[in-house]
């Protein structure tokens, strides 16, 4: 009985409007599906919230007990409700909102890693390009690289006799090792035809560098950024938690010695919030200015 | 009279540690302006060398490559190389590809707006104007073929080296190209050396066709001059008597008296 009622709707509905029907469909099409878009935010978005929204619930159940010595996800809303809603508050020199204390440290990284961007691709070209020059440097590269962030801080402490600089040079150690290796190995694999054409041209020896060596080797080159960025931001956040200041790594320490834990944990996620931002916003520059360079 | 190129008694061996492997050996030949000439052999025989040694990006262990009387032994565009896998910078559009030649090569002598005709110009004469702001990626392997050759007439060379340019290419693309290749030449009287391995392509295009012997220490076996009347057509030439006999002569050359290559492999 109801299949027959539909069937009679529908042979209505279609001879009543047809014209209708068939321009709405190609509008839709040339514009935008608002649907088809709804739904794959939703198929992006749902699972990681449902994901998060378990842990969430797991936290509560594991630290409600009066016992627990972490804090409840309730405990730490409350608590620090005012550095989660307020991240840009300025009360005076050590009292300032963690968005402000997170560009400070990214500050430092910005320094630190475009100094290990530039120094890493050049020194990565010449060890690249040279035989003698990787011969000699490689083995003193493989045992650097291996050194934890943390244990260059003392020395450099020594050295630059200030915690400003000290950091700043921890993530430039810290980052250039990826750069300069990855280079290498880009501009290793330059194509023969490449540096045959260049030669055939007379390029100079710079011309080739930006020319032909930088572009060729980009995809690499960025790989070894993409690396070093995120280590920067590892390291950052331990050398901070030394030398004081206003970063972020330091508001965890102080958090910690003054018994803020949940203070600790929202900082926690900016922390991790921001360096996931930062790969991605390497990875999206490596993609734009690679384009049509990985494809043969 | 002084030939434009010379190779004077050109010996060429490849050392890898102890090893001595001679791969070219007593390699006499003059190539005058204009000319088109093939090599031909077998693969393995060293044609590639050759033309890296006229090129300039391999050096000669013996002997000497002269041009018009002046020895050449580093690479340079007066010595235009078209690769056989076009080597075309991925990164940069058609345009830029011969505009990096362009700029290098006449960056002093020619302002920019000149520039920019001669490289609209170069594009034109292989028609692919139309493609100038395409990356290599999004054009056809013929389409890529013909950049290639802009890119090597753009730097107006002495002398054009093809190695084995249309290999990668299906038949009928190569055919197009083996036409605009010819149209070009008659053109631009462009004196030009050219790698094959194919025999019709030898014939259909070259003044002189220098055949090689099998390696180890190949050498020239025969020069076969090609008296055909330019220009010449594909479909009539395929029933030529001069065309047939200069094509039975490389095929007897290669096929007949040096084929020991297939029994070595």
């Amino acid at each position: 009985m109801s299949i027959q009622t539909i069937e009679d709707t529908k042979v209505k509905a279609f001879p009543a409007k047809p014209a209708e029907v068939i321009a709405f469909t190609a509008k839709a099409r040339r514009r935008f599906e608002p649907l088809a878009i709804a739904g794959k935010l939703a198929s992006a978005l749902v699972p990681p919230i449902i994901v998060i929204a378990l842990m969430l619930v797991v936290w509560q159940i594991a630290c409600s007990s009066p016992t627990s010595s972490l804090p409840p996800p309730t405990q730490v809303w409350n608590e620090a409700y005012d550095l989660i809603a307020h991240p840009f508050f300025d009360n005076g020199p050590q009292d300032i909102g963690l968005a402000w204390r997170v560009l400070i440290s990214l500050q430092r990284v910005a320094v630190g890693f475009g100094l290990a961007a530039v120094v890493g691709v050049a020194l990565g070209a010449l060890v690249g390009q040279s035989i003698w020059a990787m011969r000699g440097l490689d083995p003193v590269f493989q045992i650097l690289r291996t050194v934890p962030p943390l244990a260059w801080l003392p020395l450099s402490l020594a050295a630059f006799r200030d915690s400003s600089p000290s950091a700043i040079f921890v993530i430039f150690i810290t980052s250039i090792w990826p750069i300069i290796i990855n280079t290498a190995v880009g501009v290793r694999n330059i194509p023969e035809d490449y540096r045959n054409v260049s030669r055939i041209l007379r390029l100079n020896q710079f011309e080739f560098f930006v020319k032909i060596m930088v572009p060729a080797a980009a995809p690499y080159i960025f790989t070894g950024l993409r690396i070093g960025i995120g280590l920067s931001w590892l390291a950052i956040v331990a050398a901070e938690m030394l030398t004081g200041g206003v970063g972020i790594g330091f508001f965890i320490w102080d958090a910690w010695n003054s018994s803020r834990l949940p203070d600790i944990i929202v900082a926690l996620a900016y922390i991790g919030v921001t360096g996931f931002c930062l790969d991605r916003l390497v990875a999206a520059v490596g993609a734009f200015v690679t384009r049509g360079t990985t494809a043969k | 009279m002084t030939a434009y190129l010379k190779l004077d008694h050109i010996d060429k061996s490849f050392t890898r540690g102890a090893q001595v492997s001679e791969v070219l050996k007593d390699i006499r030949l003059t190539i005058d302006k204009g000319e088109f000439v093939s090599i031909i052999g077998h693969s393995g025989c060293g044609k590639s060398t050759l033309l890296n040694l006229i090129a300039g990006l391999t050096k000669v262990s013996a002997g000497a490559v002269l041009l018009e009387d002046k020895e050449v032994d580093s690479p340079g565009p007066e010595r235009a190389v078209v690769f056989q896998n076009h080597s075309l910078l991925p990164w940069l559009t058609v345009y830029e590809n011969i505009n990096l030649a362009v700029s290098k090569v006449f960056g002093r002598s020619k302002s920019k707006v000149e520039r920019h005709d001669w490289i609209m110009r170069n594009l034109d004469l292989v028609q692919m104007a139309h493609a100038k702001d395409k990356r290599p990626a999004e054009i056809s392997g013929g389409m890529k073929q013909r950049v290639g050759i802009a890119r090597a007439l753009a730097m107006e060379p002495k002398i054009l080296l093809l190695d084995e340019p249309f290999g990668a290419l299906d038949a009928l693309t190569r055919a197009h190209l083996q036409d605009a290749v010819m149209d070009i030449h008659s053109r631009l009287g462009s004196t030009t050396i050219m790698i094959t391995h194919d025999v019709d392509e030898a014939v259909l295009l070259s003044d002189r066709i220098v055949m090689m012997t099998n390696g180890p220490a190949a050498t020239i076996g025969e020069v076969l001059a090609v008296p055909l009347a330019r220009p010449r057509r594909r479909v009539e030439l395929s029933s030529d008597r001069t065309f047939l006999r200069c094509r039975e002569a490389v095929l007897k050359f290669l096929y007949e008296r040096h084929r020991f290559v297939e029994a070595a492999e």
